[in-house]
C-alpha cells in the first residue's frame, strides 16, 4: 500500500504530460519549443521557406527583450523541417516534432493537402497550428478545429479581392486560365462568384493542364482576344513557374496592346522579382501584406533583410506575427496548456506587424485582418530593389474574409 | 482559320525545341549506344547560363547563343572522356544511371546557388516585336526561333549527308562494327559527336530563355516527353527525331487548342501516340529494327 502511493507520487512529479506538472514552472519542460514546417527546397522555398525560420527567431527576440525577466520562460527555442510540399512527409513530420521533439506550436506548411493533414495531427495530439502557407479555406471550413488557427491569405480573400476591385476599375468581361486540380478549380470558382457579384461575367475560361509539361499556354492566350463579348482582363490561376510561363508569353502575344489587361490570382513578391517589375507592369493582385507600405513595416523589413539578405514576402511577416501572438498568449496565459492558450487567443484584438485591425474569430478560427489590392509599378516608377508595388486600397478586415462559415464546428 | 494557323505555328515552334533536344539525343545514341538522361540538365544549364552571363557579365542574348551551346559542348566532350566513355563496354543501363545522377547533381548544384524561384530574362529588344503575315500576326521572336531552328537542322541534315565527316558519324552509327573493319577510326568522332549533342540541348536552352520560366527544375520537366519524341520517331534516326519532334509539337498545339474541354486528353496525347506507334511499329516510324547479334 505504502510502496503503491509512493510510486504513484514519483508518476505526478516526473510525468511532464499534464499541465499541472513540473513544480513551479507551468510550462512543459520549462521550455516553449516553436516548430516551422514548410517547403525548404521546392517550389514555395523562397517566398516562406528558411527565412520564416529566421522571422520566427526575431519574434523570440523581440518577446525577450519585451517582457525581460518578466517573460514566462527564458527558453524558447524553433525546431524546423521540410515537408516537401508531401501531406504524407508533412502528417510524420508534424507528429515527430509533437511526440519526440516536444514543440508548442507548429507554423506555416504551404500547400493545402499539407496543411490539412497537420490540423489533423494538431486536434488529435491538442497542439496549436497556425496555419500560413496554405490557402484553402476548408482550414475554417469543415476541416476547422480548435487547435487550429488560419492567418495570412486564403482563396476567398484572393478572389474576392483581386475578382471585386478589378471588375469595379478594370473592365467587367473575364477570361479565367486556372491550372485543373484542386487549388485552381477552388480559384476558379471563388473568382467566378466574385466577379458575378460585383456585376461582371465571365465570357470564358479554361482549365490548362497541371503541371504543363509542355510549357506552353499559347493556345489560351491566342483564344482570350477573339472571345466574344471581348474580354478586358484575363484572370490567370496558376503559381510559380506556371504563372512565369503565363505571364513570359502574355508578355509575348502582346495582350495588353490588344486590351486585354492581367490579373494574377496568387501572386508573391519573389514572383514579381523572378518575372521583373516590366514583365508584369499594370498586373493587380490581392496581397496579405507589403514590406514598403508605411514605417512600421519597412523598418522590420530592413531587420529582415540585415537577416537574410533578402526582403520579406508576407508569409515571413505572417510567421513572425504568429510566433508572436503564440508567446504573448502563453505568457498571458502563464502556462502552455493548450486549452488555455487556446482561450486566450480567440475573440482577441490585435494589432501588430502583420495583423492590421486584426482579429482572432472564436467562431471558426480564422485570423481577419486588412489586406490589400495591389498593383505592379512601371518599371520606370521603380526606384529601389524589391519596391515593385503600389497598393491601390486597402480592403477592410471585416470585407477581406467570408463570414464564418456553417460547415465549421469547433 | 486565322485561329488554325496560328495555333499551327505554335505549334511548329514547340516543336522546334522538341527537334533540337531529340536530334543531340539521337546522335548521341547512334554514336555511342547511350541514352543520355542527363540531356535536360544541359538544356537547363543553357538557359541558366544565358541567365548569368545576362545578369552578371551583361553579355547579350546573341553572344549567350554563341558562347553556351561552345562551353556546354565542351563540357560535354570533358564528362565523355572523364566518365562516359568508361562505362560504354558494360551494360547501356550503367550510362543511363549515371546520366541519371549527373541530371541530379548538376540541377541541385544550380539550385543550392540560385534557388528554385525562376530568374528573370527579357526578349532581346530587337525580336520583341510582332510579325503580321496577313491573315495573322505572331510575335517575332517565336518566327526567329522557328526560321533558325529549321535551317540548324537543315545545316545538320546538309553535314551529315554530304559531307565526309557526315558520312563517317552516319556509317558508324548505323554499322558500327562494318565501319571499323572499313578501317575508319570511330572512335576518334564519339568524343565530338556527344559534345555536339550536348551543344544543341545548350542552345534550345539559350532559345529557351526569354518565353519560358528559367529555373533549375525546367529540363526535367521537359525531358519526359522528349524521351516520347525520340521513341516515336525512332531511338538513333536522325531524321526521325527532327519529323517526330515537329509532329508532337504540331499535335500537342492542336490538341490543346480543340480538346481543352478535355484536358485529361490534351495532356495525354503525346503518350497515347507512342503507345500506338510502339504497338504498331516497335522501332519507331523511321527505326530500323536492330539486326539480333
Amino acid at each position: 500500500m505504502a510502496a503503491a502511493s509512493a510510486a504513484a507520487l514519483l508518476v505526478a512529479g516526473c510525468g511532464g504530460g499534464g499541465p499541472q506538472s513540473g513544480g513551479d514552472s507551468k510550462l512543459t519542460g520549462d521550455k516553449i519549443v516553436l516548430g516551422v514546417l514548410n517547403d525548404q527546397s521546392g517550389a514555395y522555398s523562397e517566398l516562406s521557406g528558411r527565412n520564416s525560420v529566421k522571422a520566427v527567431e526575431m519574434a523570440i527576440a523581440d518577446f525577450k527583450a519585451k517582457h525581460g525577466d518578466d517573460a514566462v520562460t527564458k527558453d524558447i527555442t524553433v525546431e524546423t523541417a521540410d515537408h516537401q510540399n508531401k501531406p504524407d512527409v508533412a502528417n510524420s513530420k508534424a507528429q515527430e516534432m509533437i511526440d519526440r521533439k516536444g514543440v508548442d506550436a507548429i507554423l506555416d506548411v504551404p500547400t493545402s493537402s499539407a496543411a490539412l493533414k497537420v490540423a489533423d495531427v494538431a486536434k488529435e495530439k491538442k497542439k496549436l497550428y497556425f496555419n500560413i502557407g496554405a490557402a484553402t479555406t476548408d482550414l475554417t471550413g469543415k476541416s476547422c478545429n480548435k487547435y487550429t488557427f488560419h492567418y495570412a491569405y486564403d482563396t476567398y480573400m484572393l478572389a474576392h479581392g483581386t475578382g471585386t476591385v478589378t471588375t469595379e476599375q478594370v473592365g467587367k468581361n473575364w477570361y479565367i486560365l486556372y491550372p485543373n486540380y484542386a487549388f485552381g478549380q477552388d480559384m476558379e470558382k471563388s473568382f467566378s462568384a466574385a466577379i458575378g457579384a460585383a456585376g461582371g461575367q465571365v465570357v470564358g475560361k479554361d482549365g490548362a493542364p497541371f503541371p504543363n509539361t509542355s510549357g506552353d499556354y499559347s493556345s489560351f492566350l491566342l483564344k482570350a482576344p477573339t472571345l466574344n463579348p471581348k474580354p478586358q482582363v484575363l484572370g490567370t490561376m496558376q503559381a510559380g513557374a506556371e504563372l512565369v510561363n503565363v505571364v513570359k508569353q502574355y508578355n509575348e502575344f502582346k495582350l495588353r496592346d490588344k486590351g486585354v489587361g492581367l490579373a494574377v490570382g496568387l501572386m508573391f513578391i519573389t514572383d514579381i522579382h523572378s518575372l521583373t517589375p516590366a514583365a508584369l507592369a499594370g498586373t493587380t493582385y490581392t496581397d496579405a501584406w507589403y514590406w514598403n507600405f508605411d514605417r512600421q513595416n519597412r523598418e522590420w523589413a530592413d531587420r529582415f533583410q540585415s537577416e537574410t539578405g533578402t526582403r520579406p514576402s508576407f508569409a515571413h511577416a505572417a510567421n513572425y506575427s504568429a510566433a508572436m501572438q503564440y508567446l504573448e498568449a502563453v505568457q498571458a496565459a502563464g502556462t502552455d496548456d493548450a486549452d488555455a492558450v487556446v482561450k486566450q487567443l480567440e475573440g482577441k484584438e490585435v494589432n501588430d506587424l502583420f495583423l492590421r485591425n486584426g482579429k482572432i474569430r472564436a467562431e471558426d478560427h480564422r485570423v481577419v485582418h486588412d489586406a490589400y489590392l495591389a498593383q505592379v509599378k512601371p518599371q520606370a516608377e521603380v526606384t529601389e530593389p524589391w519596391d515593385y508595388v503600389k497598393i491601390l486600397k486597402t480592403i477592410p478586415a471585416a470585407e477581406a474574409f467570408r463570414a464564418p462559415s456553417a460547415d465549421c464546428k469547433l | 482559320m486565322s485561329g488554325f494557323l496560328q495555333n499551327t505555328f505554335n505549334g511548329l515552334v514547340g516543336g522546334a525545341f522538341y527537334a533540337l533536344l531529340a536530334l543531340g539525343l539521337a546522335v548521341i545514341f547512334g554514336m555511342l549506344r547511350v541514352v543520355n538522361f542527363a540531356h535536360g540538365a544541359f538544356y537547363m544549364l543553357g538557359a541558366f547560363g544565358a541567365y548569368v552571363l545576362l545578369a552578371e557579365a551583361g553579355v547579350p542574348f546573341w553572344a549567350a547563343l554563341v558562347i553556351m551551346p561552345l562551353a556546354l559542348g565542351l563540357l560535354g566532350m570533358v564528362l565523355e572522356r572523364a566518365v562516359i566513355h568508361r562505362l560504354t563496354r558494360l551494360d547501356p543501363l550503367y550510362n543511363f544511371l549515371l546520366t541519371f545522377g549527373l541530371t541530379l547533381i548538376l540541377q541541385d548544384l544550380v539550385k543550392s546557388r540560385y534557388g528554385v524561384q525562376s530568374s528573370p530574362y527579357a526578349t532581346p529588344d530587337e525580336l520583341s516585336g510582332t510579325v503580321d503575315f496577313g491573315l495573322f500576326d505572331f510575335p517575332t521572336y517565336r518566327v526567329f526561333i522557328l526560321a533558325f531552328t529549321v535551317l540548324l537542322c537543315g545545316a545538320v541534315w546538309w553535314v551529315l549527308g554530304r559531307t565526309r565527316i557526315g558520312m563517317v558519324v552516319r556509317a558508324a552509327t548505323e554499322r558500327p562494327e562494318l565501319t571499323r573493319a572499313f578501317g575508319i577510326d570511330v572512335g576518334k568522332w564519339v568524343t565530338p559527336v556527344f559534345g555536339f549533342g550536348i551543344a544543341l540541348a545548350g542552345l534550345a536552352g539559350v532559345l529557351a530563355a526569354p518565353m519560358r520560366a528559367v529555373n533549375p527544375l525546367m529540363g526535367a520537366d521537359l525531358i519526359i516527353v522528349v524521351f516520347a519524341v525520340v521513341v516515336i520517331g525512332g531511338l538513333g534516326s536522325i531524321f526521325g527525331s527532327v519529323a517526330a519532334g515537329f509532329g508532337i509539337g504540331l499535335i500537342q498545339a492542336w490538341g490543346e487548342a480543340y480538346l481543352s474541354d478535355y484536358p485529361l486528353v490534351s495532356q495525354t496525347v503525346v503518350f497515347v501516340v507512342m503507345a500506338v506507334v510502339l504497338l504498331w511499329r516497335p522501332a519507331g516510324l523511321f527505326g530500323r529494327e536492330e539486326a539480333p547479334a
